[in-house]
């Protein structure tokens, strides 16, 4: 105590006085709350339940505001809407049967592509194959790879991968022609470019869930694997993926998700032509790039149309989001052994 | 038993590159090395086109002036510049708030009930929410009620996809508040309301702030759900002394869109050089909350 500055001492000696002369009187610095204090409690409280509340009506208003203004559209196009080939504003033919196929098809490709990197990537970066400060700066380049707009994307698309695609477009249509996949020449946009571009979107997803999983491996399972003599491939591909699977599939649904919903890349690279094909060369449509190139000048009657297209891309993205959550939910949830 | 002993053949325990195993894996681990690079090809193709092309371009006459119509040459972006910064500014005056609101609510007045746990799921499915549905619900909420494309209406569609990130975001920073703190603030007599406000809020602040910069980030190059919303315009959002705020109004990334599918050069440069700008945005808010969000101490 003695070496305490005299002007600490002074404050310690004041605040004791204080202290002790409240004391005296019943009261202390804690004290019970006051009327005020639980009516800015109740307040609050009942706030944040409304901050709640305001999330699951978001939900609900997406079921209930698309639901609602497609059901006319609904009356009017009737199933034929799903299964019809043919979309023609002005006969009022609306099918959206090859917008569906497109989309399918070009998050699959995607799915593939992007998926194998994605994984690669996240067992790259969490396997300790790089120092630390590699595998950080690694990790940073995906994470800027979706930070970049997918606007940007498809301009980079239009003027860089669609030049770069083309000509091995051409020659594997010429050589592999027979091929269903090859079966039409590249003449710009289409469905190769654009899940090209898909893919590098979708993996920066793929691998942050995909390493979220991995982590949790428990060391000495890998240990293990090492110490029966197990290569380092061989433990990852047989011991610690295996183990990490739950996952890292809830990482390809959440990715594949990602895909179906993803419009400018697709809007912009796809071609947007009504056309039901196999071959990954030709220019196709989408859902979300239906969407984005006919809302704009869409009449009433043609909106209501437009409300049930949303209305089935709502359905199928809800369906696959929802089983990747439930699948993130289970993998996290599982006790590892 | 010392004969059983000696049975025992001791295995080589010397490393064999040659072996088959031994090459399988070599093999593998430059696959991955290869795809890894791979992947980064893209992001660097992206940043020295954005440079080459959209740096030639990128002057004070591209920050403030209008857009160019059809053969005009010149011109610039300002219009949709402001248009993107005050759209996500009312995207983000919405989302903050309901998102740190349900946050606290997910974090700590109800993490564990039914209604926390269904939010939960919902929040995070939400994140999964194609962005041009977010436009749809938007335009039927706002554009179709009010009669026109506006502003309000982008920035509704816009803090639709920002709610989610800053739930999620601020949820696990409001979790990383350590107990004790808790414990000694209830100890001290606090409402719940108190320890909320006092405590928690402000000791998770960085993360929170990561949060929602990074639903900012990504609100700034969102169009899908712009598209018709806010639709675009090639005049000033306040001009000749009014404020267009109920009008069509102009977004960079809705620029972009348009402009990168005209047959005019000039508005091809104005494209990549509205990318580079959103792209610089962008990434300068992702580095920047990067660093806010880093652990102290």
């Amino acid at each position: 105590m003695s070496s305490v500055p005299a002007h600490g001492a002074d404050r310690v000696r004041v605040l004791s006085m204080n202290g002790g002369l409240e004391f005296d009187r019943g009261t202390s610095v804690s004290q019970p709350p006051s009327t005020f204090d639980l009516f800015v409690d109740r307040g609050f409280r009942a706030l944040s339940h409304v901050g709640v509340m305001l999330v699951l009506l978001i939900i609900a208003l997406l079921l209930w505001e698309i639901g609602g203004k497609a059901l006319p559209g609904m009356q009017r196009a009737g199933l034929g809407f799903i299964t019809g080939t043919t979309w023609d504003v002005g006969r009022e033919q609306y099918g959206i049967l090859p917008a569906i196929w497109g989309t399918m098809y070009s998050s699959l490709l995607a799915l593939l592509i992007g998926g194998v990197a994605g994984i690669t990537m996240a067992v790259f970066l969490t396997q300790d194959f790089l120092a630390p400060r590699v595998a950080a700066m690694f990790r940073t380049i995906v994470e800027l790879l979706a930070a970049i707009p997918s606007v940007v994307y498809g301009l980079w698309g239009i003027f860089v991968v669609i030049p770069f695609v083309r000509p091995i477009a051409e020659t594997l249509h010429d050589e592999f022609g027979w091929i269903p996949f090859f079966s039409t020449s590249l003449s710009g946009p289409g469905l190769l470019p654009a899940s090209l571009v898909l893919a590098i979107m979708i993996l920066p997803t793929v691998a942050a869930v995909s390493q979220d999983a991995l982590r949790a491996v428990p060391f000495r399972i890998k240990q293990a694997a090492y110490g029966l003599g197990a290569t380092r491939w061989e433990a990852i591909l047989r011991v610690i993926v295996p183990t990490a699977s739950t996952g890292i599939f809830g990482a390809l649904v959440l990715g594949f998700g990602r895909a179906l919903g993803e419009t400018m890349a697709l809007a912009m690279l796809v071609g947007n032509s009504n056309q039901i094909t196999l071959s990954m060369f030709s220019p196709a449509n989408t859902l979300a790039a239906l969407l984005a190139l006919n809302f704009p000048e869409a009449g009433p009657r043609e909106v209501e149309i437009l409300m049930y297209g949303a209305m089935v891309l709502m359905a199928i993205t809800l369906i696959v989001n929802v089983i990747g959550s439930w699948i993130m939910l289970v993998a996290n949830r599982e006790p590892r052994r | 038993m010392s004969g059983a002993t000696a049975d025992v053949s001791i295995p080589s325990l010397q490393r064999a590159p040659l072996e088959r195993r031994a090459l399988v894996s070599n093999f593998l681990t430059g696959l991955a090395w290869l795809v890894a690079l791979l992947a980064a090809v893209p992001l660097f193709s992206v940043l020295y086109m954005l440079i080459v092309r959209g740096g030639s371009r990128l002057n004070l006459e591209a920050l403030t002036a209008l857009p160019p119509a059809g053969f005009e040459m010149g011109g610039g972006f300002g219009n949709a510049l402001v248009g993107t910064v005050v759209m996500v500014g009312i995207g983000a005056a919405i989302a903050v708030p309901v998102g740190i609101l349900a946050a606290v609510f997910l974090a700590e007045l109800g993490s564990n009930s039914t209604l926390g746990n269904v939010a939960r799921f919902a929040t995070k499915t939400l994140t999964g929410l194609p962005s041009i549905l977010a436009g749809v619900l938007a335009y039927a909420l706002v554009v179709l009620v009010t009669g026109s494309y506006s502003a309000p209406a982008g920035g509704v569609a816009l803090s639709l996809l920002m709610v989610p990130t800053v739930i999620l975001t601020a949820e696990e920073a409001i979790k990383m508040v350590p107990k004790i703190m808790k414990d000694a603030a209830y100890g001290m007599g606090c409402t719940r309301t108190q320890v909320i406000l006092k405590v928690l809020l402000p000791t998770a602040l960085p993360g929170i702030i990561t949060g929602v910069m990074l639903a900012v980030a990504r609100a700034a190059g969102e169009t899908a759900p712009l598209l018709f919303t806010a639709l675009s315009s090639s005049y000033w959002l306040y001009q000749d002394g009014h404020l267009a705020l109920m009008q069509p109004t102009a977004s960079l990334a809705v620029l972009i869109y348009n402009f990168s599918g005209m047959p005019f050069d000039n508005q091809i440069e104005l494209a990549w050089a509205a990318s580079l700008v959103l792209v610089l945005i962008v990434l300068v808010i992702n580095v920047v909350s990067r660093f806010l969000g880093r652990p102290k101490i």
